[in-house]
């Protein structure tokens, strides 16, 4: 524990409500609350509260608020409490400052800068309760030409097609591990992607062997850095393989899964023994190039009979469209871009928080080089980092994605609180943790059901979006700035995005 | 490419032109010539789909004597004579040049702010390496130059035994202007009266629109045009119009001219089939929609549209897939109608042996020496 910190939270119980039934102390894994037989009376050690909410909403009385506590040291802009108490933390161990989660530095949120278009006389909306709104989405490599023999009446395509897969819905649930988050809440986003007909994805950490048939083809699995359980009937079980090479919230490093959480079940997945730390090199040591790249990519599809699509997931930097073009030329089906908002187990804070571009402004750079190199049909795009809602999902496709990778946004609707304490292996809401006591909080049935409503109600809000554009093919808005306009944006800012000020 | 070459950032890129119109067409499907009188009433019928600021005719089988040249109708505006100058000094270069004159116009006809109008028959003129390039690839490439590097120059129509007159006024002003119904015949004519919403008229912008044999009047507003455009600078067609004329008009010459696709094949890809019905055809034609709609999701015409697009032996109707913008077809012995509006049709040809609305992406092929047009009868509404 360290010393001289200031507790960033602060707790209330109403004595009045309180009814002593320790539920509290039983839900808290940061060991807050306390029962004091004696006194009839619980106690709180604030500065263990992270702040996750998980005792004040299953308080049967409403008794507890837990909020930010205010107090702080003598105003300053520029050392803030946060970064004061990170130095003291670090004075005191001399160690790198983790978190997890997403980047919350108030860096420019473009989505909230753009707004979109809807028709008005000249051309009419279109009813989504009465028509057809189709949002159905090919994740793969289109060809040049389609090259069609007409023998007799029977029309006969030529041309050698790609692997290609559907979706329903333009929203794929982005790399989590089995190992960063629970077999339940992973098992939660594999039940949800399959019944609804999208994809999630393994991240690094293998696909359990016994859920391969039942989800393999609503899967995408990755090989990364550590090649933690890759091996042919991995990548053939999939529908997708992800190379990954950077991740929007660590760009440039590599990950850490501690022996602490690597069980029997974890070990075996990922194919190290049990207790070890599980270690991701920062650089895929085999890709030192973009010609490295090339040759694994066509090693995984030798391995897969080139029937599955390839992605190769990347942080949002500063080079991106450059890279972006190398990747794609490299022979990649897929393209998934990750931008400084995305979500992470653990990374330490100094990267989290600087390093990277924002997505949009990424995704905007990107379909424009490929589409001035001739190259955009060749690859599907895949947004991800920050989206946050549906409208998010749509505006990212008129940028120039054609799917986006939601991560943080599966994990609130399952209970995340977005706490930032990932890393800690505590979570109370039974997603980021081993801890079998924390996990069966979490019933897959029960949170694959939300994952789905997610899904749903966000593919409705778009059909509504959509319909209200005039379109009724969500094919039809990709790239398709011109139903963006920004709202408070600087020029520059509005050149990079392509998108025109509003009222322009 | 478009944004490197003329623009900084494609936010600078002109917003389209927005526009609801009317078209008619029609065609003899024996290939006999005809005069514009039918075109031209028809049109008139339907005066309130236009206003007044752009109307314009396609003829084919327009130059009999030249057909074997390619017919270039290329206007300069403000009577820019430095243009023409301009101009004729490419056209030397590039192409051998057998006949030209100025297009006549009737001096008792005032309209707004008329260009010089100026046609030549011309065969190109090829050195060394362009000689493996299609005479057609040439022509266009010629063309694309003229239009985006000469200020005030700009070409009507492009392609052999066609022509297309067009300008600033109300469709039968133009007739009058050009005495089309004195001077000219031919086996199809189109015709297009427009309705600009946020664009005063110039004389290029008015429809038909012209990519060698190509033609294509369209209304509506595709709601996809931002995908389209981008789609179709991939390919090297860089839009100078900014109108959903030009997008269709491009896309048409890509997908039937370069690619080879026939217009059936083609209106399955501007007008697709639904997913929900996908999945109950046949299996072949599961896999053979379900791929097109793949490969060429961004030349889906998205919102409402109809279009008459015309090349020699051929003209097609062709409406948006859930018919925001319905079309019609009549028929009557050889001669075959596309209409906005059926009053038109009968108004011009009051014994209509048959009349039909055809549903949204089911295009009506009218074709010479056959009865293809007949085939969108039965799945008529
Ligand atoms: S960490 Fe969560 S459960 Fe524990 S006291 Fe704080 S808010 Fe309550
Ligand atoms: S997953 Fe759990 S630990 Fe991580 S931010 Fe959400 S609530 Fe906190």
């Amino acid at each position: 524990m360290y010393s001289y910190l200031l507790p960033e939270f602060m707790i209330e119980r109403l004595e009045n409500r309180c009814i002593r039934c320790r539920v509290c102390e039983r839900q808290c894994a940061n060991k807050v609350h306390e029962y004091d037989g004696e006194l009839d009376k619980l106690f709180s050690t604030e500065e263990n509260c992270v702040g996750c909410q998980r005792c004040v909403v299953l308080c049967p009385t409403n008794a507890l608020y837990v909020r930010p506590r205010v107090s702080d040291y003598r105003p300053n802009s520029s050392w803030t409490r946060d970064k004061m108490q990170n130095l003291k933390k670090q004075a005191e161990t001399g160690g790198v400052i983790l978190t997890g989660s997403g980047n919350d530095k108030p860096y420019r949120i473009y989505w909230d800068h753009l707004v979109l278009n809807a028709s008005q006389v000249t051309n009419p909306s279109i009813d989504p309760l009465r028509e057809p709104m189709e949002l159905k989405t090919f994740l793969g490599r289109k060809p040049d030409t389609l090259k069609i023999n007409f023998d007799e009446g029977e029309v006969k395509i030529e041309s050698e097609l790609h692997p290609n897969v559907p979706i329903n819905t333009p929203i794929v649930f982005s790399a989590m591990s089995y190992g960063a988050i629970s077999y339940q809440a992973y098992k939660s986003l594999a039940i949800a992607a399959k019944e609804f007909g999208t994809l999630f994805n393994t991240g690094e950490g293998g696909l359990p062997v016994h859920m391969r048939k039942e989800f393999g083809n609503n899967t995408i699995v990755q090989c990364a850095s550590g090649r933690f359980g890759v091996d042919p009937e991995y990548l053939n079980s999939a529908r997708i393989i992800e190379i990954k090479i950077g991740q929007g919230a660590k760009p440039g490093i590599g990950g850490h899964l501690p022996g602490e959480k690597v069980s029997d079940d974890i070990a075996q997945t990922r194919m190290i023994p049990r207790g070890t730390d599980a270690l991701s090199p920062a650089p895929q040591h085999d890709i030192y190039s973009i010609e490295d790249l090339s040759m694994l990519i066509y090693a995984l599809k030798e391995a897969t009979n080139y029937e599955k699509p390839v992605s190769v997931k990347i942080a949002a930097v500063h080079n991106v469209a450059a890279i972006a073009s190398g990747i794609v030329r490299a022979g990649a089906d897929i393209v998934a871009i990750d931008g400084l908002r995305g979500g992470t187990g653990a990374a330490p804070l100094a990267t989290r928080d600087n390093v990277g571009i924002p997505l949009e402004l990424a995704l905007a750079a990107v379909d424009k080089r490929l589409r001035q190199e001739g190259i955009r049909h060749k690859c599907s795009i895949l947004a991800a980092g920050g989206i946050r809602c549906s409208a998010d999902v749509i505006k990212a496709i008129a940028l120039g994605a054609d799917a986006v990778y939601v991560g943080t946004a599966a994990l609130v609707a399952m209970g995340c609180t977005l706490c930032h304490k990932c890393y800690t292996g505590k979570c109370n809401w039974g997603i980021c943790t081993q801890d079998p006591y924390l996990t069966k909080r979490l019933n897959p049935e029960i949170s694959s059901k939300k994952l789905i409503n997610l899904l749903k109600g966000w593919s409705h809000e778009i059909q509504e979006m959509l319909g209200g554009m005039g379109i009724n093919a969500i094919e039809s808005l990709r790239g398709n700035r011109e139903h963006l306009r920004g709202v408070g944006l600087e020029e520059w800012e509005l050149n990079v995005l392509g998108v025109k000020g509003a009222g322009e | 490419m478009l944004v490197q070459k003329y623009f900084q950032s494609e936010r600078f890129v002109p917003d389209k032109d927005m526009d609801a119109c009317g078209l008619f067409g029609v065609m003899n499907i024996s290939g006999k010539r005809f005069g514009g009188e039918m075109a031209i009433n028809a049109i008139k019928n339907m005066k309130v789909r236009g206003s007044g600021l752009g109307g314009g005719f396609a003829i084919y089988g327009l130059y009999p004597d030249y057909k074997d040249y390619y017919a270039l109708h290329i206007m300069y505006q403000n009577k820019n004579l430095n243009a023409k100058r301009r101009v004729e000094a490419f056209l030397k270069e590039h192409f051998y040049m057998v006949y030209d004159e100025e297009i006549p116009t009737n001096p008792d006809i005032t309209l707004f702010s008329p260009p010089i109008v100026w046609r030549y028959f011309v065969a190109p003129q090829k050195k060394n390496e362009e000689l493996a390039v299609p005479d057609d690839e040439y022509v266009v490439s010629r063309v694309m130059y003229l239009n985006t590097n000469v200020d005030d120059a700009y070409v009507f129509s492009s392609g052999k035994d066609v022509g297309v007159f067009k300008g600033v006024g109300f469709p039968e002003e133009i007739a009058d202007y050009f005495m089309l119904d004195r001077l000219y015949q031919g086996y199809i004519w189109t015709v297009h009266s427009r309705f600009p919403t946020n664009t005063p008229g110039w004389w290029g912008g008015a429809h038909p629109f012209n990519i060698l044999d190509w033609t294509v009047v369209h209304n509506g507003e595709i709601s996809s045009y931002g995908t389209n455009r981008r789609f179709l600078e991939m390919h090297n067609y860089y839009c100078t119009l900014f109108t959903d004329t030009e997008v269709l008009a491009y896309a048409v010459d890509l997908l039937m001219r370069r690619q080879g696709l026939p217009i059936e094949v083609v209106s399955k890809i501007f007008a697709p089939p639904m997913w929900d019905a996908i999945e109950h055809m046949k299996e072949s034609d599961q896999k053979l929609y379900t791929t097109l709609r793949m490969t060429y999701a961004p030349l889906l015409m998205n919102g409402p549209f109809t279009v008459i697009i015309a090349h020699h032996d051929e003209m097609i109707g062709l409406t948006d897939r859930i018919r925001l913008r319905p079309i019609t077809a009549g028929a009557k012995e050889d001669f075959v109608f596309l209409s906005s509006e059926e009053a038109a049709i009968r108004a011009v040809c009051p014994d209509l042996e048959l009349a039909w609305t055809p549903p949204g992406g089911e295009p009506v092929v009218v074709r010479l020496n056959s009865k293809d047009h007949l085939l969108s009868v039965n799945k008529s509404i």
